[in-house]
């Protein structure tokens, strides 16, 4: 059973390189990244459920923490085109 | 007995979680622009993830496998909100504007907001369809 949600899940990562890979904005590549990132770690959860090695679940505690950072952080460079820019209250650039 | 159980339940919901989260990547391929994209993924973040980590947790039983998915589970519940919300608002920053159902002929959404444009057609003439149609006429929708 966990192999057959294994394979969803892959199936589900083969459409989202499918939107990240055609676009059309950076936007959908980031959408799509976002998703591939939530994907690896249910994956790396089902791989360690099907190897009996629950190991996988702290790399999969870690991949879920640098999901978020990964995503804002591109989306931070692609609005100021500079990561240690501050931004006013608003998060308006001027 | 109550392991049976467990098994059972824990099939279910993965097999649940599996196809909610097919369906929301389907969503993300298909779905006609960004901001109805990112509604397809948000299936597949909470209802498919939540389904997932649910059935393996069901199967786990009570240890420290099911205390660690909960804490992914959790991660992920409260970070891809954030991750969609500061998507949409750098789309809509970055000049993205919602593709909306009155203006798919005229092609990718640019042009005046839609509420204006409702007001612009109450106020035509001709009474509702002049405005599009010279908008078309003109090749003016991009």
């Amino acid at each position: 059973m966990f192999e057959a949600a294994a394979l969803a899940v892959l199936a589900a990562l083969a459409f989202a390189v499918y939107r990240a890979l055609a676009g059309p904005s950076v936007f959908d590549r980031v959408l799509a990244g976002n998703f591939i990132g939530t994907g690896a770690i249910l994956l790396l959860a089902l791989v360690g459920f099907i190897t009996d090695r629950p190991e996988f679940l702290d790399i999969g505690i870690l991949y879920a923490l640098l999901n978020i950072i990964g995503t804002l952080a591109v989306l931070k460079f692609w609005r100021y085109g500079d990561l240690s820019h501050a931004g006013d209250e608003e998060g308006r650039s001027r | 007995m109550i392991e049976t159980a467990a098994t059972v339940v824990g099939w279910a919901l993965l097999g649940a979680g599996a196809a909610f989260y097919l369906i929301g990547a389907i969503g993300l391929v298909r779905m006609p622009d960004l901001f109805t994209r990112m509604h397809a993924g948000g299936i597949s973040d909470t209802a498919g993830a939540g389904l997932l980590i649910a059935g393996m947790m069901a199967t786990a039983g009570l240890s420290l496998v099911t205390a660690k998915l909960a804490i992914i589970l959790a991660i992920i519940l409260f970070t891809s909100p954030i991750a969609t919300h500061a998507l949409a608002q750098a789309a809509l920053h970055a000049g993205l504007k919602p593709a909306l159902k009155s203006r798919r002929v005229l092609g990718p959404a640019t042009g005046p907001h839609p509420f204006e444009e409702k007001a612009a057609k109450a106020a035509a003439p001709m009474g509702g369809r002049g405005a599009a149609t010279r908008r078309r006429l003109k090749g003016a929708g991009r």
